[in-house]
C-alpha cells in the first residue's frame, strides 16, 4: 500500500501539485487520470523518488520515501517496478539481456536461474522466441510486454505504469490491461498506472484518482464514475460521443 | 588616475564580463561537472558487470578507432616530413635532422594532442548522442528507478575505458607517424633511410615521451567526462541530442587544447 499525504510540488515558483492526498491499496490496479498537463507525471515521479515533494510524505507500507536515506531509497527501488510509455528498453541490448538485467545487478541467483526468471516472465506476458531480437526488431505492443516483463522480474511489491497503452491498436492496448490486472492480483501488487486511456478505466480501475490542475478532484472506482456529480471528471470522461452514448444507456 | 579608479574599472569590467559570458552559467555547469564526476567514482553495484562493461568499450571506442588512427598518423606523419624538407632546403644542415624534427613534432604535438582532438570529434560525439539518446527515451531514468546509479553505470566504464586505451592508440600512432615520415622521405629522395633513422635516435629525451603519455591520459578523461556530462544533461527530443553532442566536441577540444598549454608549461616550461 502507498499513502500520499499533503503533497505539494512547485517547479519555477508555479505549484504543479496542490496538496494531494490519496491511498493506492495493495492488489488493485490504481489509476490516475487527468488532462495532459494536470500532474499525473510529476506525481508518478515523486512516488518513483525522481522529485522530491516541497511538502507532504510518500508512504511505501509506512516508511516515508520523502524523509528517507539515499541508500535505503536504493534499497526500497529493488521492490519497485517500473514501465515507461515508451518502454524505455536498453537499445544496446536484446530482449532476453533487457529483462536479464536487473537480476544481474540485484540477485544472487544462477546463471541458469537468471534465464529460467527471465523465460518465465517472458512467457507470462505472452512473448515466447523472441529472446535475441533487438528493442528496434520487435513492435510497440511486443516493447510494452517486455518493459512489463522487466518490471516483474525481480517480483516487486510495487508497480508504475506510466500510460502503458498509449500508441498501441486497441486491441493490444486492452491485452496489456488486462495484463496488467492479471499481474496484480496474481502477485498481490500495488500498481499505480497513469492513463488517459477511458478504456483502461472502465475495464481495469479498481480504484482511480482524478488530478484537475494539480489537484485531487475525484476519487472512486470504475463502477463509481457514471454516477459521479463531479462536472470536471464527466467532462473528461464523457468526452466522447461514444462514452456519451455508454452513460446514457447505463443510466437508462 | 588614482589607484582606486584603476579598481573601480576593473570590477565595472569584470562585471561586464561575467554578464556576457553568462560566467555564473559557466560556474554553475562547472560546479555541477564536479558533482557529475564525483559520482562517477561511486562504488558501483556490481564489480563483474563494471569490468565487462570496461572491456566493451574499449572495443566500442578503442578498437573501432585503430584503423582510422593509423590512416591519419601515417598521412600526417609523412606531411610532416615535407614539411621539414621543405624549410630546410638549400641549407648546410644535416639531412637526418629531418627525422629529429619529424620525431619530435609528432611525439610531443602531433599524437597526443592532434589525434586526441580528432577523437574528440569520432568518440566524444559517440558518447553524447548515446548518452542523449538514453535520457531522452528515458532509459536513464529506467536505470534510476531500477536502484541502478546511472552514472556510475554508464559513465565510469567509458571513462576507464579511454584513459586504458588512448595511451595505446597514441603509441601505435607516434609509431605509425614515423613510418609515415620515413616512407615520405625516401619516396620524395630527400633523405635515406640511414639518414631518417640516425636523426629519429639523435637526442632523444625519454621524458618527452613521458610527456605526451601524460597529456594523452589527461586529454581521455577530458574526452570521455565532458562528453559524458553533455550527454547525460541532455533535455529535450532528437534536435537537443544533436546540440549536446556537439557541445560535447566543441567544449571538449577548448578544454584539451587550454589544458594541453597548461601541462607543456608544468612539465617542460
Amino acid at each position: 500500500m502507498i499513502e500520499i499525504k499533503n503533497i505539494v510540488k512547485t517547479f519555477s515558483g508555479q505549484e504543479i501539485l496542490k496538496d494531494i492526498s490519496f491511498m493506492y491499496k495493495k492488489g488493485q490496479t490504481n489509476l490516475v487520470i487527468g488532462q495532459s498537463g494536470s500532474g499525473k507525471t510529476v506525481l508518478l515521479k515523486c512516488l518513483l523518488g525522481l522529485y522530491k515533494p516541497d511538502q507532504g510524505s510518500i508512504l511505501f507500507d509506512g516508511e516515508d520515501i520523502v524523509r528517507m536515506s539515499n541508500k535505503n531509497l536504493k534499497k526500497l527501488r529493488k521492490e519497485v517496478g517500473m514501465v515507461f510509455q515508451g518502454g524505455a528498453l536498453f537499445d544496446s541490448m536484446n530482449i532476453e539481456q533487457n529483462v536479464l538485467f536487473p537480476l544481474q545487478m540485484f540477485s544472487d541467483m544462477s546463471k541458469d536461474e537468471m534465464l529460467d526468471r527471465v523465460n518465465f516472465c517472458l512467457k507470462r506476458v505472452n512473448l515466447e522466441n523472441v529472446n535475441h531480437l533487438f528493442p528496434s526488431e520487435i513492435s510497440g505492443g511486443m516493447k510494452k510486454r517486455v518493459a512489463i516483463a522487466r518490471a516483474i522480474v525481480l517480483n516487486p511489491k510495487y508497480l508504475f505504469c506510466d500510460e502503458p497503452n498509449s500508441g498501441l491498436d486497441p486491441y493490444t492496448a486492452i491485452l496489456i490491461d488486462n495484463l496488467l490486472q492479471e499481474l496484480t492480483y496474481e502477485y498481490e501488487m500495488t500498481t499505480v498506472i497513469n492513463t488517459h486511456d477511458m478504456n483502461s478505466v472502465m475495464e481495469i480501475g479498481d480504484r482511480i484518482l482524478f488530478i484537475k490542475e494539480g489537484m485531487m478532484a475525484w476519487e472512486g472506482t470504475n463502477t463509481e464514475i457514471f454516477k459521479a456529480d463531479n462536472q470536471d471528471l464527466q467532462d473528461f470522461v464523457f468526452s466522447s460521443e461514444l462514452f456519451k452514448t455508454i452513460k446514457e444507456n447505463i443510466r437508462k | 588616475m588614482h589607484k582606486s579608479d584603476y579598481l573601480f574599472i576593473d570590477s565595472v569590467n569584470l562585471h561586464l564580463f561575467l554578464e556576457k559570458f553568462n560566467a555564473m552559467g559557466l560556474i554553475a555547469s562547472f560546479g555541477k561537472y564536479l558533482l557529475f564526476i564525483a559520482d562517477v567514482f561511486r562504488k558501483p553495484e556490481r564489480r563483474s558487470v563494471m569490468y565487462r562493461l570496461v572491456v566493451k568499450e574499449i572495443s566500442e571506442f578503442g578498437l573501432k578507432s585503430v584503423l582510422f588512427v593509423i590512416f591519419v598518423s601515417l598521412f600526417v606523419g609523412a606531411v610532416v616530413t615535407l614539411q621539414t624538407t621543405s624549410n630546410m632546403e638549400g641549407s648546410w644542415m644535416p639531412r637526418y635532422l629531418i627525422g629529429y624534427a619529424t620525431r619530435d613534432a609528432i611525439i610531443l604535438e602531433f599524437s597526443p594532442t592532434i589525434i586526441s582532438l580528432l577523437l574528440a570529434g569520432k568518440i566524444g560525439s559517440n558518447i553524447a548522442s548515446s548518452l542523449g539518446t538514453m535520457r531522452v527515451t528515458e532509459q536513464i531514468d529506467a536505470l534510476e528507478v531500477m536502484g541502478v546509479n546511472p552514472v556510475t553505470y554508464l559513465v565510469r566504464p567509458k571513462i576507464f575505458a579511454l584513459i586504458f586505451f588512448n595511451p595505446l592508440l597514441i603509441i601505435l600512432s607516434m609509431f605509425v607517424g614515423v613510418i609515415g615520415g620515413l616512407l615520405a622521405g625516401i619516396l620524395s629522395a630527400e633523405c635515406t633511410a640511414t639518414e631518417f633513422i640516425t636523426g629519429i635516435q639523435y637526442a632523444f629525451i625519454p621524458f618527452k615521451a613521458v610527456y605526451a603519455l601524460i597529456k594523452t591520459v589527461l586529454f581521455a578523461f577530458i574526452i570521455a567526462s565532458v562528453s559524458s556530462f553533455y550527454g547525460f544533461f541532455t533535455e529535450g527530443g532528437a534536435l537537443e541530442v544533436g546540440q549536446s553532442s556537439t557541445k560535447a566536441v566543441v567544449y571538449s577540444s577548448v578544454v584539451i587544447i587550454v589544458s594541453n598549454y597548461l601541462l607543456t608549461q608544468l612539465l617542460l616550461g
